[in-house]
C-alpha cells in the first residue's frame, strides 16, 4: 500500500511546488513574491522528508529542519527589510 | 548561586532535550556535553533578554495549548473548503481586537494563536498594545469573532500569565 | 509491516499531501494578497505536520523504539509559521497593497496604527 501512496504523495507535493513557482513569477509585487518563496521552503522541506521516508534513511530530517530554519531566517529578513529598508539597524 | 549558573532553568532544560533529541541519544557523553551546553549557552546569552512574565499556571498552560492544537485541525478543515469554494462568495475583512493583556510576551502568544486558527492571520498591533489589527478570510459575524478571541484564547492566557 | 500500520502511515501522509497541495492551490487562486497569506501558514503548515506524524509512526515501528526527533520540526513550523505570517502581513500593510473589493472595514488600514 505504501508503495504507490508514496508516488501519489510525492506527485502531490511536486504540483504544489510547481504551483508555488507559477506563483513566484506571477507575483505581483514583492510581498506575494516573498510569500510564494516562503511557502515553497516549507515546500521543498516536505519533500525532503518524503525522501528520507523513501529512503529509510534520518539524515533527511537534518536536512529539512535546516531548510524550514534557512526559509523562515530568510523571509524575516526579507520582510524586514521591505519594512525598513535595511535589516540590520 | 542557583542564579548565578542557571539564570533562565526553563531555557536551559529545553536546550538540553533539543540538544539530546538532535543527536537521538542518551549516551553519557551526549549528557554531559547537552548539560554543559545548557549551561554556557544561558550564561553567554542572557543579557540580550528583555525581561517577560512568566508562566503562572503550567497546567493551564498545557491545557492551552492541547486546546490550540484542536482548533488547529478544525481550522485548516475550514480554510481548506473555502479556498475549494468558488471565490465570489468569500467575504474578507479588516478586524480590529482591543486587547486586555500586556506584556510583548503574552500578545505574541495571542497572535501567533490568531494566525494559526480560525481564519484570521494577525496583521499588526498599534503603538500603545492596546489594539490588534486582524485580516479575516471569510468573516461572517464580528462580534461574535471577537468575543471568541476574547473568552477562548486571551482569557486563559490572561490567567497563564497573570498579567 | 503489519497492515493497519501500513493503512495508518499512507493515512497521515496522503491527508498531509493534499493539505500541501491545497495550500499551493490557495496561494495560487486566491484574490489578494491579504487572503492569499492564509493558504499556507494554515494548511501548509498542518500538511508537513501531518506527513512528519506519519514517518514517526513508521519510523517508531521499523527502529522498535518510540520516535520523537520529528517533533521537533513540527514544533519549529508551528512556531514560526505565525512569525512570518505576522512579517508578511506587516510589509504588506506598509507597502499599501490592493485589497480585494469585497473587504470589509478597509478603513482599518487607512488609519495607520503606529503615529511616526
Amino acid at each position: 500500500m505504501l508503495s504507490w501512496v508514496l508516488p501519489v504523495v510525492f506527485a502531490m507535493v511536486s504540483l504544489a511546488l510547481i504551483l508555488n513557482f507559477w506563483s513566484l513569477q506571477a507575483g505581483p509585487g514583492v510581498p506575494d513574491r516573498t510569500l510564494a518563496l516562503d511557502t515553497m521552503y516549507i515546500n521543498s522541506s516536505a519533500l525532503i522528508i518524503l525522501y528520507g521516508i523513501w529512503q529509510s534513511g534520518s539524515l533527511y530530517f537534518e536536512a529539512a529542519l535546516l531548510i524550514a530554519m534557512l526559509g523562515f531566517i530568510g523571509t524575516v529578513a526579507v520582510c524586514k527589510y521591505l519594512l525598513r529598508g535595511d535589516i540590520i539597524e | 548561586m542557583r542564579k548565578l549558573l542557571l539564570p533562565t532553568p526553563g531555557h536551559s532544560l529545553l536546550l538540553f532535550v533539543v540538544w539530546l533529541l538532535l543527536n537521538k541519544s542518551v549516551s553519557p557523553g551526549h549528557i554531559l556535553l547537552g548539560a554543559l551546553l545548557a549551561i554556557l549557552i544561558p550564561l553567554l546569552t542572557n543579557r540580550l533578554r528583555n525581561p517577560h512574565p512568566g508562566i503562572r499556571r503550567p497546567v493551564k498552560a498545557l491545557l492551552y495549548l492541547f486546546r490550540v492544537l484542536g482548533d488547529i485541525l478544525v481550522a485548516n478543515l475550514q480554510v481548506a473548503r473555502l479556498i475549494i469554494r468558488p471565490h465570489m462568495a468569500l467575504r474578507p475583512s479588516f478586524v480590529e481586537v482591543p486587547l486586555d493583556i500586556s506584556g510583548d510576551l503574552p500578545i505574541t502568544v495571542l497572535a501567533s494563536t490568531i494566525t494559526l486558527t480560525p481564519g484570521t492571520v494577525s496583521a499588526d498591533v498599534s503603538d500603545d498594545r492596546s489594539r490588534l489589527l486582524l485580516h479575516v478570510l471569510h468573516l461572517e459575524d464580528e462580534e461574535e469573532l471577537i468575543s471568541t478571541i476574547k473568552t477562548r484564547y486571551e482569557k486563559p492566557l490572561k490567567e497563564i500569565f497573570a498579567c | 509491516m503489519p497492515f493497519w500500520i501500513e493503512l495508518i502511515v499512507s493515512l497521515f501522509l496522503l491527508v498531509g499531501g493534499v493539505f500541501v497541495l491545497l495550500g499551493s492551490v490557495g496561494l495560487a487562486r486566491l484574490p489578494d494578497f491579504y487572503t492569499r497569506l492564509h493558504a499556507p501558514t494554515k494548511a501548509t503548515t498542518l500538511g508537513v505536520g501531518c506527513l512528519l506524524i506519519g514517518s514517526m509512526v513508521l519510523s517508531t515501528w521499523s527502529s522498535g523504539s518510540l520516535s520523537i526527533y520529528e517533533v521537533l520540526i513540527t514544533i519549529f513550523l508551528l512556531i514560526t509559521a505565525p512569525v512570518s505570517a505576522h512579517m508578511l502581513a506587516k510589509s504588506g500593510l506598509h507597502h499599501r497593497l490592493e485589497h480585494a473589493k469585497q473587504t470589509g472595514h478597509p478603513e482599518l488600514i487607512e488609519e495607520p496604527l503606529h503615529k511616526e
